[in-house]
């Protein structure tokens, strides 16, 4: 698994006051089981972070953590410059969040349930309060079912609700954990929007997801978690730039190629046998010559043109060389491992 | 994703959130977050529009009305089956039982004398069960959390709810018992403990002075409910264990082999209202009860306090 700081992160981190959201070395472990572990999170302002990681990878108990629900078991985390959770009751009235789904009371209205949850912010003035409801329903696009108990709204319109609790009052930092779940694709796009006009405004967008494609397109920054690790972060030009290129050599000299590049310090790391002889059009060549390998390696900081440069002098036969770039998504993979639930 | 093409706005999130959005920042704007600049607010002031919201939610719900109308069935069954069925013979059932065709006045207090053992401390598990347990299950607790609403705060606030609850549910039951009787039963002076008759205005405000002995009497079950309520995210735990607390104790109550416990039962005084129907008034067991109900507020208060506190919110 990569190294955080080899992302280039460290020198944005090394600014914490620019930070809305930083951790360090924050862990929770529920019984035998690390859930997050030593995350060492930052988070600019005005940034719009994508906080990325496959089912169970602790970004919901990360989110948790940050906003006081939970306790950390080691570590520490501070949002909008101050240490949770200590001082929720000053920080949190600035943060609009969406933890693990939205969440209402059945038997109350969709306005009667954004009203209490505003009641509960004391910093929430009551005289604007049916003013901020309504608007923040508008916004969303739920006016028409304002006063629709929620136990008859739709999963989707339930996520939209949530939405609007997050944004009943104006942010400064907007948490949003997997905000587009039973969204339909409209929805999600909706979504975007929202968040890119929001951090047009200013607003830090700190937002989960499962999809890397749901945040790619809005996200300035993302961090990769795996199995409670953070094993990335930074913007997102790093985090593609960063993804590991490779050296792909088409050669009959598989043996010497191998040497060549590992004398380079290359890692060496496949070699896949390409090419028969009728796919040569049917041209009839030397067994030998015919058995052109693949070999693959990373190509690390060497340059391109001196790996080819290299083989040819070691009397390589090179038949087709090619630079090959993850994807961000491949990169993802790369990141989280196997089995994770990646873009349809 | 077809069954939520109807639920969608004539305007989605994205046409109408620039719109709207500056509307919404400048009406606030002023009163914005707690920045260096903004004054904070009081915390009475935070207690109060949470408490507020809390009795609005509380009842709005049908649920507290379904228990309050279970309640005010009590007085109305009992005065009924005794306009039907006629007198008793007189020292049977609860006591005022036979006093009822001679004054309807006495069909609250009878009501509240069946209601105390089981359907009072039912319904009082059901609210103070259900206070954090509840917002738990829906996950409504982290939202109301991260408001903030503070822990403390939701705590007193959900506490002095399940009071209110307490106050309603006595009411409920004395008011309906003296209206039924008033409609079904001659009404006359209130012939008091002692002798002593007074007027029907005087009865009735004895009949208050019981439910807000009996109001206070429940205090004490409210906090170990909040307490209980604290400790689970299965509401329907901490309900029946609360209903089940109150029964037990006053299981135990009736052991002459547990004396000692007795004066530490929260169930002790529970029907000791008698002595608000002398003349004068005696308020010594009212007095006793409402310090016994105040030491279970405070150690149970500061149990859930303590527990919700450090509570991690993981529903
Ligand atoms: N209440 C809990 N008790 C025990 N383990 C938990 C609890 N909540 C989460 N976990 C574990 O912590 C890990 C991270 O979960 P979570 O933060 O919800 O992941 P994500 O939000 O990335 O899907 C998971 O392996 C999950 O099983
Ligand atoms: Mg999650």
């Amino acid at each position: 698994m990569g190294d955080p700081g080899g992302l280039g992160v460290s020198a944005e981190s090394a600014d914490s006051a620019g930070l809305a959201i930083e951790t360090h070395g924050l862990t929770k472990r529920f019984r035998s089981q690390l859930a997050v572990d030593g995350l060492d999170l930052a988070v600019p302002h005005g940034a719009v972070f994508g906080f990325l990681g496959p089912n169970g990878s602790g970004k919901t108990t990360t989110i948790r953590m940050l906003l006081g629900l939970v306790a950390a078991t080691a570590g520490e985390a501070r949002v909008l410059g101050a240490g949770m959770p200590r001082h929720v009751d000053s920080v949190l009235p600035r943060v609009g969040a969406l933890v693990e789904g939205p969440a209402f009371s059945p038997y109350l209205s969709g306005a009667a349930n954004l009203a209490r949850f505003d009641a509960a912010d004391r910093w929430a003035p009551s005289r604007t309060r049916a003013a901020r409801v309504a608007d923040a329903l508008e916004q969303v696009g739920l006016a028409h079912v304002a006063q629709k108990k929620v136990h008859a709204y739709s999963l989707g319109m339930k996520q939209r609700l949530g939405l609007a609790n997050a944004l009943l009052m104006p942010r400064e930092l907007l948490v949003l954990d997997e905000p587009t779940n039973g969204l339909d694709p409209q929805g999600t796009r909706e979504v975007r929007s929202l968040i890119r006009s929001l951090a047009r405004d200013g607003t830090t967008v700190f937002v989960s997801s499962h999809l890397l494609a749901e945040v790619e397109q809005v996200c300035s920054h993302v961090g990769v978690m795996s199995a409670g690790r953070l094993v990335a972060q930074g913007t997102l030009d790093e985090f593609r730039d960063a993804g590991e290129a490779r050296a792909l050599v088409r050669t009959p000299d598989a043996d010497a190629a191998r040497r060549v590049l590992q004398g380079l310090g290359m890692h060496v790391d496949g070699s896949i046998s390409a090419g028969r002889v009728a796919d040569d059009g049917g041209v009839s060549r030397p067994a030998d010559a015919s058995a052109d390998v693949v070999v693959t390696a990373t190509l690390e900081t060497t340059p391109p043109e001196a790996v080819v440069a290299a083989l040819v002098a070691d009397g390589v036969r090179v038949r087709g060389f090619e630079v090959e770039r993850a994807s961000l998504e491949q990169r993802f993979v790369e990141l989280t491992g196997e089995g994770f639930d990646v873009v349809q | 994703m077809s069954s939520s093409e109807g639920e969608r706005g004539p305007e989605g999130l994205e046409t109408s959130s620039s719109a709207t959005r500056p509307a919404v920042s400048s009406a606030t704007r002023s009163a914005d977050g707690p920045g260096p600049q903004a004054a904070r607010p009081s915390k009475l002031g935070g207690i109060l529009s949470l408490l507020a919201s809390e009795l609005r939610t509380l009842f709005r719900r049908r649920r507290t009305w379904a228990m309050l109308g279970a309640l005010a069935l009590i007085p109305i069954l009992i005065a009924v089956a005794i306009r039907i069925a006629g007198d008793s013979p007189s020292g049977r059932g609860p006591a005022f039982l036979d006093r009822i065709t001679q004054n309807g006045l006495f069909v609250g207090v009878t009501a509240i004398i069946v209601a105390i053992p089981l359907f009072l401390p039912l319904t009082i598990g059901v609210v103070a069960g259900d206070s954090i347990a509840g917002e738990a299950s829906h996950g409504t607790l982290r939202y109301l959390l991260i408001a903030p609403a503070g822990r403390i705060r939701l705590l007193v606030v959900k506490y002095l709810a399940a009071a209110a609850f307490c106050a309603a549910a006595t009411l409920t039951v004395v008011v309906v018992g003296t209206l039924i009787g008033w409609a079904l039963f001659p009404i006359g002076p209130v012939t008091l403990l002692s002798g002593t008759e007074v007027s029907v205005g005087e009865g009735l405000l004895r009949f208050l002075m019981i439910a807000a002995y009996v109001t206070v009497s429940l205090l004490g079950l409210s906090a170990i409910g909040l307490f209980l309520s604290t400790l689970t995210t299965v509401p329907v735990g901490s309900m029946a264990a609360t209903a089940i607390v109150a029964v037990v104790a006053q299981i135990l109550g009736a052991l002459p082999q547990l004396e000692w416990l007795h004066p530490w039962l929260f169930t002790r005084y529970w029907l000791d209202f008698a002595d608000l129907l002398r003349e004068p008034p005696v308020w010594d067991s009212f007095a006793d009860n409402a310090v016994l109900q105040a030491g279970y507020i405070v150690v149970f208060g500061l149990l859930a306090a303590a527990r919700f506190v450090t509570k991690d919110v993981l529903s």
